[in-house]
């Protein structure tokens, strides 16, 4: 080997760029992991990655050329730039689930054409001393596959949560995965075990390998639904992360080979903090088939009782301690800012007003959190569900808007239920509890809820939205 | 096989940094907070889009119009992920900042 290299000014530059953008991903993920700094980490983490890109556009060199077509570059980036910027900041908040999954699909498909593009183009010294099993060709099939099966699945779970696309709950599915999963694997090594001589005419197995993988992409999110859908995304995320690091190790370039590895471990960990929040493994999500009904909880149905608003209002004006737990349903209703309202005129005569925050209530983590910060609720009356359950005995009046799953018994009753051992918001210890609610249509798992029949339980149907303005007039009168 | 030992001998050093980055990434996310998650999944999402570099690499040294059309959509897709995700990420971060 030869150590001495000749190097320009120019890429002993963009070497130091890639060193510095590595430390800022680093910086920044850190700061993104505390509220107070998240902020400026993200604009660190973008920082960084500005550095990464003029630096290789200025100084990136193949066997001595430097890098060509630069108008078109640069155009591409400009139209990347305006659809980015203008979908990022009109997209409305409650939509910001699908959003992230959309990106990440996008950064999934860059990778996939990165290897498409490359494949024709290992170097032919490599192919000569070592044959097609070398490790180039492995970085450009994984990055393939990794990178088809992230554009695929991040498209189905963004439609999926779009409302687009429904589940696909077939058992046989699962097989079907399993069977394709290995077909791709054998296909990698019948690749790499072809002979070099005929490595041109690989180019048409190559696209075999991408439909293969875009098929076991849709079909690995298909059948996953319900609570599952945030620890789904996650993972694709963090496959998009891996594919770029398989671009990192065929170009030798570090900055996409610690941008990517990062985000590829970082999400794995952060995909099983979100599977412990719901007390699910990981294989569980993957092949499970999740939704359907408790057997248990069938039939043994009680009968419902409604509440009139002017009733609420008056239970809740006179309470000394209430508290909220938001769901996806008072999202998607944008009644965030008229909750906040209510609180308000609630503390105004006196009464403790919390939110019970549940780690997975919306459809990703930390979501309400987003929403309600949106609609300006001051950070300390929002409290995690383990923190606020040993105190809801003491709660006169628990509401739950638009939430089902997150507060259903059956997850502590029911060991046969979809949910069982899943962590919940104890609202049934509640003294009243109220619950505000669109019709007796199921959650998003497709589970029967108890609490609904119980006997503290009353329900007000209809819109969150017109349900809470209604509350804050009768709250205001009275 | 020998490929594959090939490989490994010639990226040693890169093979450090995937094994370091695997813990480095761990480590730096195993405590955030729930209220956190969202954000940091976007923003990690964004970082991936990194991924960019390598669109900008073949289609700097695309030849045929094949490869140029597709370089040309791989920067266009890869612009999208960062941009995208940074934009997102700031202006979900945003709402957490405004206290009175």
């Amino acid at each position: 080997m030869n150590d001495v290299m000749h190097f320009s000014a120019g890429i002993s530059v963009m070497e130091i760029s890639y060193i510095l953008a590595s430390v800022l991903f680093i910086l920044g993920l850190k700061m993104l992991s505390h509220p107070l700094t998240a902020r400026r980490g993200n604009i660190l983490a973008a920082i960084g990655m500005i550095l990464a890109i003029a630096a290789t556009i200025l100084f990136h060199e193949k066997e001595g050329k430097p890098i060509g077509n630069i108008g078109w570059i640069l155009g591409a980036m400009v139209i990347g730039t305006i659809i980015g910027w203008v979908i990022a900041k009109r997209v409305r908040m409650t939509a910001m689930p699908q959003l992230v999954s959309f990106f990440n699909g996008m950064g999934g498909a860059a990778a996939a054409l990165i290897s498409m593009m490359e494949f024709p183009h290992v170097s032919q010294e490599l192919m000569m001393r070592s044959g097609m099993a070398n490790g180039h060709v492995l970085a450009i099939l994984l990055g393939l596959v990794i990178g088809s099966v992230s554009w695929a699945g991040s498209m189905i779970a963004f439609g999926k949560l779009d409302g687009k696309i429904g589940d696909l709950r077939i058992k046989a599915l699962r097989y079907v995965n399993m069977t394709i999963l290995a077909g791709i694997i054998g296909f990698i090594v019948y690749i790499m075990t072809r002979d070099v001589a005929a490595s041109a005419e690989l180019t048409h197995l190559i696209i075999i390998l991408f439909v293969v993988s875009v098929l076991y992409g849709v079909l690995f999110v298909m059948p996953i639904g319900g609570a599952d859908m945030p620890v789904v995304i996650s993972l694709l995320n963090s496959f998009t992360g891996v594919a770029a690091a398989m671009g990192g190790f065929l170009y030798n370039n570090q900055a996409m080979l610690t941008g990517g590895i990062l985000v590829g471990s970082a999400g794995t960990i952060l995909t099983i903090l979100m599977c412990r929040a719901m007390n699910r493994s990981l294989l569980n999500v993957i092949i499970g088939v999740f939704g359907g009904g408790g057997s248990a909880a069938e039939g043994a149905a009680g009968t419902i009782k409604e509440i009139t608003v002017a009733d609420a209002a008056v239970l809740l004006s006179y309470s000394k301690k209430v508290v909220v737990v938001p769901g996806y349903g008072l999202a998607v209703a944008q009644a965030q800012h008229i909750c906040h309202e209510l609180d308000k005129m609630l503390e105004e005569k006196g009464v403790e007003v919390k939110y019970a925050i549940h780690p997975v209530a919306g459809r990703m983590p930390g979501h309400m959190n987003v929403l309600l910060a949106e609609a300006d609720v001051p950070y300390e009356q929002l409290v995690e569900s383990d923190e606020i359950n040993p105190d809801l005995p003491n709660t006169d009046v628990i509401v739950v808007i638009g939430a089902n799953d997150v507060v259903n018994p059956a997850a502590e009753d029911d060991p046969s239920s979809p949910i069982y051992g899943m962590p919940i918001v104890r609202a049934r210890e509640a003294k009243n509890i109220i619950v505000m609610k669109r019709g007796m249509g199921k959650g998003y798992a497709a589970i029967e809820n108890l609490l609904f029949y119980n006997d503290k339980t009353r329900m007000l149907f209809g819109d969150a939205k017109s349900t809470l303005q209604a509350l804050v007039s009768e709250v205001k009168a009275l | 096989m020998e490929g594959v030992l090939d490989f490994f001998m010639a990226n040693r050093g890169m093979i450090y940094m995937v094994i370091l980055s695997v813990f480095l990434g761990i480590e730096v996310i195993s405590h955030v907070p729930a209220i956190l998650h969202t954000p940091l999944m976007s923003g990690a999402n964004a970082i991936h889009g990194v991924v960019i570099i390598g669109a900008i690499i073949v289609m700097g040294h695309a030849e045929t119009t094949g490869a140029m059309i597709l370089g040309f959509l791989a920067v266009i897709l890869g612009t999208l992920n960062v941009v995208g995700g940074f934009v997102v990420t700031d202006r979900m971060l945003e709402m957490f900042k405004k206290k009175k």
